[in-house]
């Protein structure tokens, strides 16, 4: 559906007054309850934006185990030696002094007919509009000899903290002309240049420290996310060091042996010094438990990111399956705010304006040569479908470049105080 | 000006006469005029204002110079020498530019030729988002031109067409629109993933507290891609008049 500023206008009208029947309900037992679950790029986002805007109107819980939060964007920067793990880490602090009720602990259930939410601690938490923003999780047995109990000896290193610093740590511990490897995952995951901007910064802090290391990396696809940029990088600053095996080449064949430290490709068996797995993905288990996916992920109403088995139960970001945007930190973000504005419209009759999102992720390939892509979307009664898009083209000055690399820097500055407050 | 006129005629004059043994093209003429200008320059503070006026547009999206200037994104610019840092009233300046200004920084030749080289490396924090002028005989020039709209022994009153705003066809009816300030709080919110709601102008410029005129202008000329960043030039690309409009409302609202 295509909205004009004429047919919005008539909608918030008609949402406005439909809006006074659940103004109502909301009377039986105080103030309107948002649970949201989940306190990166989407939940952060969108408890803060409905505290915010509310002004108090709503109660708003976050439900969130980390009591800091280490964002996944960026940390291949720190993989690189570009940022440090501290700068990458943000705490919840403020989002709570802006009134936000910021709960530390896992969310183990969700009673879609009751209205709660099960804490591992044992609390009940009632809602009247729940929004899931739980990431990812691995699909069991998407790489053979792989499960989440090998963690340690084959890091994924795909949700930022302590499996990033793991990584880091082997990676610096690696023999001089030792091998890097990583089993990257097939379409759809978070972050799509993700891998490569991984495989990038590898290479460069290999190139500082450890010249004649070589990587592999196993790939189940057949072409990737700024895959010209990616190799035209590759070529000119780590020129012979990275073998990418895409699936045209046996990338997809690929098993995995933690104890042995080997990998197999295609029949051929590579022993290897540090490997990163990084495993088919699904929506965080509790989109599971709260039995609103559908297959892997959960499908999701584009015009305010409400799921399709339950209008009271909205998922954000890498969880939901929501039509071409990709799996990012932005997008979610981008979904975030679209869903804030409309929970809070539904809880208090507040405006509820058109579904905008957008998304750009950029990527560092070495110092100062940042790239991106982006793309802007709008809803559609199917999904969320694409406007207009930009990626960054091969050749271009350094000077470009580098002006790409500091805007990152200011997204990323921006983005995180757009979550955390 | 008498100087590179020489230079120029002596450049000629050299390479009719030795041609094919001491050729001297166009392009060492100015590489030559440029480092005798240089030297110039800070010496004696020495630039071509009509040049300058060219280096000027780069400036011109948010300041104004000349007759009836105004404050706009950024001060205007007449008097500009001898004007203490952020102390011009009216004007709306980042904290640490005014601080800067009590701290005694007066724009001179000197200290905008810093300045102009690298904003950011002079005052950290300005909210002007401009990477600088690498070329020294461009700041000469510029500052030439600048000269020429402050009051001083040289170029006193001498004002002359203003210069002022992008080049962009835009229908007085879009420039008069009464933004919904509400609706663009919501719109804001795709601003903010990037542009810090602080105002903060690292990497990507700050964007609050514009006077509506140069924000609606900014988005349109980003919309018929006069301005030309890829990612602005989506995003603006699908906001309609009345959301450019909501937009312009509430940043000018937000300090």
């Amino acid at each position: 559906m295509k909205l004009n500023r004429r047919v919005f206008m008539g909608s918030g009208a008609a949402a406005a007054t439909a809006l006074a029947a659940p103004m109502a309900f909301a009377g039986g037992h105080g103030k309107p309850r948002v649970v949201v679950v989940g306190g990166g790029a989407g939940g952060a986002t969108a408890a803060r934006y409905i505290a915010k805007d509310s002004k108090g109107a709503v109660d708003v819980t976050l439900i969130e185990p980390s009591r800091m939060y280490y964002t996944c964007f960026f940390s291949n920067l720190y993989l690189g030696g570009i940022k440090t793990i501290d700068d990458l880490g943000h705490s919840y602090g403020t989002m709570a002094a802006g009134g936000v009720n910021v709960v530390h602990d896992w969310a183990v259930g969700v009673d879609r007919d009751a209205k709660t939410v099960t804490l591992a601690g044992g609390a009940s938490v009632p809602y009247d509009k729940l929004i899931l923003s739980p990431g990812i999780d691995f699909v069991d047995g998407a790489v053979a000899g792989w499960d989440l109990s090998s963690q340690n000896a084959m890091p994924h290193a795909y949700k930022g903290g302590s499996q990033t610093e793991l990584l880091k740590a082997q990676i610096a511990a690696m023999p001089q002309g030792g091998t890097f490897a990583m089993v990257a995952p097939p379409n759809p995951y978070r972050c799509p240049p993700g891998p490569y901007e991984r495989v990038s910064m590898v290479a460069h802090y290999l190139k500082a420290n450890n010249p004649t290391a070589k990587i592999i990396v196993a790939d189940p696809k057949p072409k990737f996310s700024k895959q010209g940029l990616f190799q035209e990088g590759w070529g000119k600053h780590y020129s012979g060091m990275i073998d990418w095996i895409g699936d045209d080449f046996g990338g997809g064949n690929v098993s995995v042996d933690p104890g042995a430290m080997t990998v197999t490709i295609d029949g051929e068996v590579t022993k290897v010094d540090v490997c990163n797995v990084i495993p088919a993905m699904k929506a965080g288990r509790i989109a599971e438990l709260a039995g609103v996916t559908d297959g892997k992920f959960a499908p999701v109403n584009a015009i305010d990111m409400s799921t399709k088995a339950d209008a009271d139960v909205y998922v954000l970001g890498d969880a939901s399956q929501q039509g071409d945007m990709p799996k990012s930190g932005f997008s979610a973000n981008s979904q975030a705010k679209v869903c804030a504005n409309a929970v809070r419209g539904a809880l208090t009759g507040s405006r509820v304006f058109p579904a905008k999102f957008s998304n750009t992720c950029w990527s560092l390939i070495d110092t100062n040569d940042g790239v991106k892509v982006g793309a802007t979307y709008e809803a559609t009664d199917e999904k969320i479908a694409k406007v207009d898009g930009f990626i960054s083209a091969t050749g271009e000055t350094a000077d470009v470049r580098k002006a790409t690399y500091e805007e990152s820097e200011g997204w990323y500055a921006g983005i995180t105080a757009d979550m955390f407050g | 000006m008498i100087a590179l006129l020489a230079c120029f005629l002596f450049s000629v004059q050299v390479s009719i006469r030795e041609d094919g043994f001491l050729h001297l093209n166009r392009g060492t003429f100015f590489v030559l005029a440029a480092f005798f200008l240089t030297g110039m320059a800070k010496a004696s503070g020495m630039g071509d204002p009509a040049l300058g006026a060219a280096v000027f547009k780069k400036c011109q999206s948010c300041h104004q110079v000349g007759d009836q200037a105004k404050n706009r994104v950024g001060p205007q610019l007449n008097d500009i020498l001898g004007r203490t840092a952020g102390g011009l009233e009216g004007a709306k300046y980042s904290k640490s530019m005014i601080q800067a200004g009590q701290d005694g920084l007066v724009w001179s030749e000197d200290t905008l030729d810093s300045f102009l080289e690298s904003p950011k490396s002079l005052v950290a924090k300005t909210r002007m988002s401009f990477r600088g002028l690498k070329d020294p005989e461009d700041r000469a020039n510029l500052i030439a031109y600048l000269r020429s709209f402050s009051k001083g022994p040289i170029g006193a009153s001498n004002m002359q067409e203003t210069g002022q705003g992008i080049d962009i066809k835009l229908d007085p009816s879009v420039l008069a629109m009464v933004g919904d300030a509400e609706y663009g709080e919501y719109l804001s919110s795709e601003c903010l993933t990037c542009h810090q709601s602080s105002g903060s102008n690292d990497g990507i410029p700050g964007i609050t507290a514009w006077p509506t005129e140069d924000f609606v202008i900014a988005m349109h000329a980003y919309k018929q891609k006069i301005r030309s960043h890829p990612v602005m030039q989506m995003m603006a690309g699908r906001l309609s008049d009345e959301e450019i409009a909501a937009l312009a409302a509430y940043f000018s609202d937000l300090e």
